[in-house]
């Protein structure tokens, strides 16, 4: 985990992204396969949901470098996967996405989960270290990535994935805000 | 007891059948290329420990072939959790051929840790495997291979072995775009 920043009480009140929306644009990109380790931030508005969702095929993982190797090996007869995890697993996989998708040039799509970040706050301005490094970190490997906050951002989910596919590279989406659970 | 890495390899050989996925791993690896050179050779595991779990993406993604994973001791001990995420997973087309040779062969032939006591097998049966056993000399390994190979999976086989004939390193193949290449062209004709 990351230590959690305190978040002044008048700090503004900030739309969150609807995780109804995010899952069906993964649909909407062809993918059925999910490979994930819980995280707090997309929990409750995207594993949960997906995990009781047929339509999706959930591959439970004990550690985050292995959803990298199942995500790249699946990828080779065109099997399309989402790989979600928290930035601290993000952090903890650098080797594997380094060998797997870089180097091997492999698509490996992930949503990760920014826990300890401010909802009203740029991820690079974040006080909390853990959050605040983490798009450095990717810039630093060359790896795509894209922020996923307000509700808009979420838009360019399905042609954001048909891009890693198709040029056989990771994409990184960052959840900066925990998207909004379905309603029951 | 132990018995050669080569000649479980060979036993192995007559029951791999053309459209099944071998993955392996280091030494392992360059054994089996040197004995059996074939397109669906899956050479490009990466990330030291990570063979298991491309085995267990290939079995997902294509549940009509067997996929066999030749790992080593060491890099299974770098990945352990893969035992209970391959064993709760739902594939039943992962055969998983452990090479115990309690060594980091490849960097030095420096010690495992807990290099006697670890049990490999029983690790994947606590772990949810089908199956899992250990076999410490040729002729039972020989024996038990149309059953393991037969019986739904996961399953593993830790074979406790030396080294045997050397075998050349060729890092610079398994990391190469072409062995990927081929192994795609392979897997994608059908």
């Amino acid at each position: 985990m990351v230590a959690s920043v305190a978040i002044a009480q008048d700090a503004p009140i900030v739309p969150h992204p609807s995780g109804a929306e995010i899952i069906a644009l993964i649909k909407q990109a062809r993918v059925r396969h999910i490979v994930a380790l819980p995280d707090i931030v997309t929990s409750d508005g995207l594993l949960w949901p997906i995990s009781k969702d047929p339509k999706f095929r959930l591959t439970r993982i004990c550690k985050e470098d292995e959803g990298v190797s199942i995500c790249g090996a699946m990828s080779y007869n065109g099997t399309r996967a989402v790989l979600m995890m928290q930035q601290t697993g993000l952090m903890d996989s650098l080797n594997a996405i380094r060998a797997i998708g870089v180097d091997y040039e492999l698509p490996i799509v992930m949503m990760v989960g920014l826990q300890g970040k401010e909802p009203h706050v740029h991820p690079d301005q974040s006080a909390a270290y853990g959050v605040r490094i983490i798009r450095p970190v990717l810039d630093a490997m060359g790896l795509s990535h894209s922020l996923i906050e307000d509700p808009e951002d979420v838009a360019h989910i399905p042609q954001a994935i048909d891009a890693a596919y198709a040029a056989s590279r990771p994409h990184i989406f960052l959840i900066g805000r925990s998207p909004e659970a379905p309603t029951q | 007891m132990t018995f050669p890495r080569d000649e479980a390899l060979k036993a192995l050989i007559p029951h791999v059948t053309k459209d099944d996925i071998v993955v392996a791993v280091y030494q392992s690896c360059f054994d089996w290329l040197a004995l059996n050179p074939r397109d669906l050779n899956y050479v490009a595991v990466g990330a030291m420990g990570q063979a298991s779990s491309h085995g267990l993406g290939l079995a997902i993604a294509n549940p009509d072939r067997r996929v066999i994973v030749l790992d080593g001791d060491g890099s299974l001990l770098m990945n352990l959790g893969a035992l209970v995420t391959i064993a709760n997973s739902g594939v039943t087309n992962l055969y998983h051929f452990l090479s115990a040779n309690r060594v980091y062969e490849v960097n030095g032939a420096h010690p495992l840790p807990g290099a006697e006591q670890v049990d490999f097998a029983a690790m994947a049966q606590a772990s949810g495997y089908a199956g899992s056993r250990s076999f410490n000399d040729l002729e039972n390994f020989t024996t038990a291979l149309p059953e393991v190979l037969n019986t739904p999976g996961p399953q593993m086989s830790v074979l406790e072995i030396a080294a045997g004939a050397p075998y050349p390193r060729d890092y610079n193949f398994i990391h190469s775009a072409g062995a990927r290449e081929t192994f795609r062209t392979a897997l994608n004709q059908g």
